[in-house]
């Protein structure tokens, strides 16, 4: 049991963690499940209180790090649930396969890719990470094992592809993979103006490309709100492949927040209007997908109070409406954030009976943690939200309330059948007032 | 391409190494306790690139079976020019203080089945002329301290019977290397508050894969642990007595 490394990416709420590391598959620490509640733990980049348990135990499960088997034929790769995305890649990739979605992290385990049924910028292609789980092994807190998938415990299956990790403990999942050429992807960036060119731009850019993403200008007012660039890649062929930019790191804390109004403004303006290439470049896909990842530990840039994400989707009907609404209050408020994104998801179903993914909008943002007048902000945007009939993302959240969480989850009482009496969260206490 | 023995290939050391040997292609051979982990850790190797992993299950305190089962590995690698020697448990020196029949079970596992193993394998070596033995030992081994002076008599046991083995193979070509690891980070010392000092187990095998590429003779891993021991070794006995740690 050890205290002190284990918390959330945002690094909001701070709130000390006791944990029990596991290192295999086929025996659970002795007397585990005697006391508390646990919540199994990976790589700890969920950004709120989703992958927290205060009052009970963490189940760090990142020692479960083993591949099982790896067809290159078929295309298949099994692994234990504590296995890094970048990892897969770095088997896989050499040998001409890639994972069919990932996040925008590779730094994530299997389980939590599973656990919160993650999306990437090819939704609109390959759907949500669930959609491509073949079958999965489940550890009960009463000690039984569930062999699921979409035909064995099929309702199992699908509570806990976006469980949140509270039906019981993945212990390996066994993935479809999809071919790729090389390494190399060709990406083209394009400036829009407002959302309407948005709206234009991603209709025609998703039927052509298989990664779409738009970096947009939060800071924005008026004529220009919702400016910002759009970016659309694919996997490419051929020898060149680009070389991966170099790695840096945050070591320590800054003394104060290096993201306050000034750098927000700065940053806003010059990402903006940096130039654009014409036409197609290369770029490694490590810098494509994932360019945080360059940086690690880039959640201290704002400092020792942390930061909250707020990602949520509306339906598509209003969408630009209701985007253009949430970005106008985000403007007023005169906090923001350095990468807001957004993205159209389509209409591929996910698996998951409490998915966050579903066709419509998708916009997210990180806030510095101001403490009340983040929160107050975050409520405000949640009501715009709930009017608009869409959903917050649970993975990044540290807050919404059980209201606003039961209205983006309608199936939870569904859900809630499923949860091992075993397991529970911060943020399932939080919004169900489940479990010990 | 190595033809590798990993002895205790369970251990998280020894896992973190054979997964650098794996990226490389080289051939394996296990040995462990637990079948299940063993197969686990088997199956990882095999994907990530070993040419062939093969496996025995094995209670290092049957030395009886030792014979066996190093014929069997070198069967199955039709050879073996490597072999890593992980195997050991952290002794619970209250429990040995107030039990010979504990302490000679730790002393039985910890030094004298490695000591059956090396002598084998010596013989083997020796013969073939050529090969590299790899040891887990410890900095425990490096002076006796009242809170672990039974895994630390093991450990020294075992220091000066690599020394006296590196001595008599030297000549035959057949290297031996003594890995004195301070504090890392395993399942071994999951009772034990982590400080600075402490390794992961991944940064403790690729210091233990490059020592055995080089030849090296004995190594502290972290390499700091040389000059702590070195001053801990200094200390004359009418002090360190009246220490406690």
């Amino acid at each position: 049991m050890r205290e002190g490394r284990y918390g959330s990416w945002g690094r909001y709420p701070r709130r000390p963690q006791q944990a029990v590391s596991m290192r295999w598959r086929d025996r659970v620490p002795d007397g585990l499940f005697a006391e508390g509640s646990v919540l199994p733990f990976g790589n700890g980049r969920s950004y709120g209180d989703s992958c927290l348990n205060s009052a009970g135990y963490l189940l760090d499960a990142r020692g479960l790090d083993r591949f099982i088997r790896f067809d290159p034929v078929e295309g298949t790769l099994a692994c234990e649930a504590g296995v890094l995305l970048s990892e897969i890649l770095d088997l896989v990739v050499p040998r001409g396969w890639f994972l069919p979605v990932t996040p925008g992290t590779a730094h994530v385990t299997v389980g939590g890719a599973i656990a919160n049924d993650v999306h990437g910028k090819n939704h609109h292609r390959t759907g949500t990470f669930g959609c491509h789980v073949r079958r999965l092994e489940l550890l009960r807190s009463e000690g039984t094992r569930h062999l699921c998938s979409r035909t064995e415990n099929a309702d199992l299956f699908r509570a806990t592809v976006g469980g949140l990790g509270l039906t019981g403990l993945i212990l390996w999942a066994e993935l479809s993979l999809r071919p790729v050429a090389s390494e190399a992807m060709e990406v083209r960036t394009t400036r829009f103006g407002n959302l309407e060119e948005f709206a234009a731009l991603s209709a025609q850019a998703d039927q052509d490309h298989e990664y779409t993403v738009a970096w947009v200008d939060c800071l924005a007012r008026g004529d220009s709100l919702g400016r910002g660039l759009f970016m659309a890649g694919d996997h490419a062929a051929g020898n060149s492949v680009p070389r991966i930019k170099p790695r840096l790191d945050m070591p320590v804390d800054p003394p104060f927040p290096l993201v306050n109004g000034l750098s927000l403004r700065l940053f806003n303006l010059l990402y903006y209007h940096r130039p654009v290439s014409r036409g197609l470049h290369r770029q490694h896909y490590r810098d494509f997908l994932y360019p945080l990842d360059r940086i690690s530990r880039w959640n201290r840039m704002y400092g020792r109070r942390g930061f909250m994400q707020y990602q949520c989707v509306v339906p598509r009907k209003s969408g630009t409406d209701v985007i253009g609404e949430l970005l106008g209050q985000i403007s007023a408020s005169g906090t923001g954030s350095f990468l807001t994104v957004l993205k159209v998801f389509g209409d591929i179903e996910s698996p998951g009976t409490l998915s966050f993914p579903r066709p419509g909008l998708t916009l997210a943002l990180d806030f510095p943690n101001r403490g009340k007048r983040t929160l107050d902000l975050l409520d405000d945007l949640d009501r715009v939200v709930v009017d608009a009939g869409g959903a917050v993302y649970p993975a990044k959240d540290a807050r919404m309330s059980s209201n606003a969480f039961k209205s983006y989850f309608p199936r939870w009482l569904e859900f809630e059948e499923f949860v091992d009496p075993g397991f529970s969260s911060d943020l399932w206490r939080r919004v169900a007032g489940g479990g010990g | 391409m190595r033809k590798i023995l990993i002895v205790g290939a369970t251990s998280a050391i020894a896992e973190a190494t054979a997964r650098l040997f794996a990226r490389q292609g080289d051939c394996l051979f296990l040995v462990a306790r637990d079948e299940a982990r063993l197969v686990a850790v088997a199956e990882n190797l095999r994907v990530r690139g070993a040419t062939e992993v093969g496996q025995a299950t094995l209670d290092l305190c049957e030395t009886d079976r030792h014979e066996q089962v190093v014929a069997e590995a070198v069967q199955f690698l039709e050879g073996l020019d490597t072999v890593l020697i992980a195997h050991g448990t952290l002794s619970d020196q209250k429990a040995c203080e107030a039990s010979w029949q504990r302490t000679r079970q730790e002393l039985e596992i910890n030094l004298l089945s490695t000591l059956s193993l090396l002598t084998i394998l010596a013989n083997r070596f020796e013969v073939q002329g050529y090969g590299a033995l790899a040891v887990i030992s410890s900095v425990a081994g490096d002076r006796g301290r009242q809170s672990n002076y039974i895994y630390g008599t093991g450990k020294g046991a075992l220091n000066i019977f690599l020394q006296g083995l590196r001595n008599r193979l030297h000549r035959s070509g057949v290297r031996v290397l003594t890995i004195k690891p301070g504090f890392v980070d395993t399942p071994m010392t999951a009772g034990i508050p982590k400080g600075a000092l402490w390794a992961t187990p991944e940064r403790v095998a690729h210091t233990i894969k490059n020592a055995i590429e080089r030849k090296r003779d004995v190594i502290y891993v972290p390499w700091f642990w040389r000059w702590i021991m070195g001053i801990i070794r200094t200390i004359p006995e009418t002090v360190f007595k009246r220490l406690s740690f």
